[in-house]
């Protein structure tokens, strides 16, 4: 039972900024679930969330305003979207090269546009506490009732609570989509559009017009994800600052087969294969020797690939996605 | 897309009018983007110009940078014939730079041309190896070539990080780097061999891979349009299912021009590694292999375009760095502004401007007709 404990109040910080490091993820995995659920493939979501990144710092850093940063990020993003949306929907453009554009677009335009405002090799201004997202003060008197420093406690106060709203957020947002693709009249044809667009058509209702939705979800999704980034997690934009989260939520993605619970469960792991990385750095493991850092950093595209390449189950995404719609024929 | 669709504008217009149309409105916007930043954009694409090509040394420089993008253009080119996005290709020539590296300081101080024949081939085995994987698992487990070669990309930075720090770094450099090549072994620069008729290349790294970059383009067009296999791929990419009655293995025809795909993009390691560097670096790809995607889509995928557009992205990353130093307002970033837009309006938006075209000469024809 003392090992437990001891184990527990070992892991809680840990599981905490596990939790903390899939945000993001989360996010951007939820952003490419609804994209391609519609249909249109997006490997623009890192271009989309460094855009979102970049514009939260700056808005947040003008307007002493963490919610300013948000909308700015939500419109940068959006924007972003809708090209991606005019030029795979409207367009019938190739949507992978319309992502690559978009990924390239934003990874210039931040660092262009940011030396240009301010001056400091492509970053936005220092944030003050009171222009971030910082932690809740959310208690709620469980610690104490938990026992302060036994290990059920430590799990509540470092790995359930005191988080950031946006961190809620995204939790918040896995149930929200589930429940909006599955259990609704606009779900369901949104995910027919994505699997058998002549049948939507046939009935009547526009496919262009529930692929652009879906993009604008994916877009404000991926503006969260860009905010978090630089109002939560760190206190401004750096230059390249996703760092390829993109590509891991995209991972996700595949991994979760296009599932919004299956999208939480694996972002939660990378999250903490992030986490343990980080806490195992020249930490030897008992048993096993120091496990160099980079093992950890490669598991989440390993297992993507093995996984595409079926060896553990099937991942097979929705039948229409890639292909723009034509409706002659 | 239809084939009927494409019949209704003359080849001129289709294969030189679009095209150029598509690029002038990439870089108007980047010259809008310039002007934003508060910049003279017609001044800015002078100063590129004369930084790129007004002297010797630039001229170096510029197709120094163009022999890197000859080599992932045509790789990314190679595999759109098959019908085949390779976004690896950063990754294929990062192992072809482990290849390089490997066989350089194997044979450390014995004379370039012994080694270079071995680092050229180590190049593309390692390379071509690297794009095995994500190959094989689309040819015949149907995973996404697409997501594949992304992980593979930052698996091949990973295994770098890795090798460079705990393995093969040379110990106590400030950066993850190996040791320095022995200067026998190393590519000579063509600054060296030119210096004595009277052509000053300043300090640039330009040498022989320069030519090897040209031959590589002749192969590919060889390859693509007067062999078998180069029918085969086409055939495979245009439509699998007619390949298959023709006779045609498509995920055999795959699984190889993804090799080759990854062999031509680890060629770029030589003229890295080898040629200018003498060392292997972490990051030495730099983009280089996403820059090919631009270069593929602004070439139509052909091997002569496919230069030419190599040389333009040369003199813009050439230029690019001459017009930093100048306006510093203008920092590189531009360039990768400027990638994006060619890769969205000659990729993604190629054809914004079919319809208005059609519509255009169809007023014409029947003005034509109705005079006649």
């Amino acid at each position: 039972m003392t090992d437990d404990a001891g184990f527990l109040v070992l892991a809680a910080p840990v599981l905490g900024s596990g939790l903390r490091l899939a945000v993001p993820l989360l996010f951007a995995c939820l952003a490419g679930l609804w994209s391609e659920r519609s249909g249109v493939v997006d490997i623009g979501l890192e271009g989309k969330m460094l855009a979102a990144a970049f514009a939260a710092g700056a808005a947040a850093a003008t307007w002493h305003s963490p919610w300013a940063g948000l909308m700015a990020g939500m419109a940068a993003s959006v924007a972003l979207a809708l090209v991606h949306g005019f030029a795979s929907i409207s367009q019938r453009g190739n949507q992978i090269v319309s992502g690559t554009a978009i990924n390239f677009l934003a990874a210039g335009l931040t660092v262009l546009l940011g030396q240009v405002w301010y001056g400091q090799g492509g970053r936005t201004p220092q944030l003050e506490a009171g222009e971030r997202f910082l932690g809740l003060d959310l208690d709620l008197g469980i610690a104490r009732l938990l026992g302060e420093t036994s290990g059920l406690g430590q799990i509540w106060s470092e790995a359930i609570a005191g988080h950031n709203i946006l961190v809620y957020g995204a939790l918040a947002a896995v149930p929200i989509t589930w429940w909006i693709l599955w259990r609704t009249r606009f779900g369901l044809r949104l995910r027919a559009v994505g699997d058998n667009p002549q049948a939507v058509d046939t009935a009547g209702v526009s496919v262009a017009g529930l692929r652009y939705r879906a993009v604008i979800v994916c877009g404000v999704l991926c503006g969260c994800a860009g905010t978090y980034l630089s109002v939560a997690q760190s206190a401004g934009f750096v230059r390249d600052m996703t760092a390829g989260k993109g590509f891991i939520a995209l991972a996700a993605l595949v991994f979760a087969k296009w599932k919004p619970f299956n999208a939480l469960a694996a972002c939660l792991l990378f999250g903490l294969l992030d986490a343990v990385a980080i806490r195992l750095q020249g930490t030897p493991i008992p048993g096993v020797g120091t496990v160099p850092v980079q093992v950890f950093q490669a598991l989440p595209y390993l297992l993507t690939v093995v996984l595409l390449a079926g060896f553990i189950g099937r991942s097979i995404p929705p039948k229409a996605s890639g292909i723009p719609y034509t409706k002659d024929r | 897309m239809s084939p009927s669709s494409r019949r209704e504008l003359p080849a001129l217009v289709d294969y030189a009018l679009i095209p150029l149309l598509n690029l002038a409105v990439a870089f108007l916007i980047a010259g809008l983007v310039v002007l934003a930043i508060g910049e003279n954009p017609l001044e800015a694409v002078a100063i590129m110009m004369r930084g790129a090509l007004g002297y010797p040394e630039g001229i170096g420089f510029t197709l120094y940078y163009a022999t890197d993008f000859v080599f992932t253009g045509l790789a990314v080119a190679v595999a759109f014939h098959a019908g085949l996005f390779n976004i690896g290709a950063e990754g294929q020539a990062t192992l072809g730079g482990l290849g390089v590296a490997l066989v350089c300081l194997t044979f450390d101080g014995a004379p370039w041309w012994l080694v270079f024949p071995f680092a050229l081939a180590a190049s593309m085995l390692f390379a071509a190896g690297w794009a095995f994987v994500p190959a094989w698992t689309q040819a015949r487990r149907g995973s996404h070539i697409v997501i594949t070669t992304i992980m593979f990309n930052y698996l091949a930075a990973t295994l770098m990080v890795w090798l460079l720090v705990e393995v093969m770094g040379k110990p106590g450099a400030m950066s993850p780097e190996t040791r320095t090549f022995a200067e026998a072994t190393r590519l000579p620069f063509l600054r060296d061999t030119l210096a004595p008729f009277g052509i000053d290349l300043g300090q640039s790294p330009l040498n022989p891979m320069v030519i090897v970059a040209g031959l590589a383009a002749v192969f590919v067009w060889i390859l693509i349009w007067r062999t078998r296999l180069g029918f085969e791929i086409r055939t495979v990419g245009k439509n699998p299912t007619a390949a298959v009655y023709a006779g045609i293995d498509p995920g055999q025809v795959v699984i190889v021009a993804m090799l080759i795909s990854g062999a031509l993009a680890g060629l770029l390691a030589v003229n890295e590694v080898m040629g200018t560097q003498h060392r292997l670096l972490l990051e030495f790809v730099a983009g280089a292999g996403f820059v090919g995607i631009a270069v593929a889509l602004m070439g139509r995928s052909h091997p002569f375009g496919v230069v030419l557009a190599a040389v333009l992205f040369g003199i813009l990353y050439q230029g690019g760095a001459e017009l930093a130093f100048d306006k510093p307002k203008i920092s590189r970033d531009m360039i990768v502004v400027i990638q994006a837009l060619v890769i969205l309006f000659a990729g993604a938006l190629e054809h914004m401007f079919r319809p208005a075209l059609i519509a255009l000469f169809d007023r014409r024809r029947a003005l034509a007709g109705g005079a006649a």
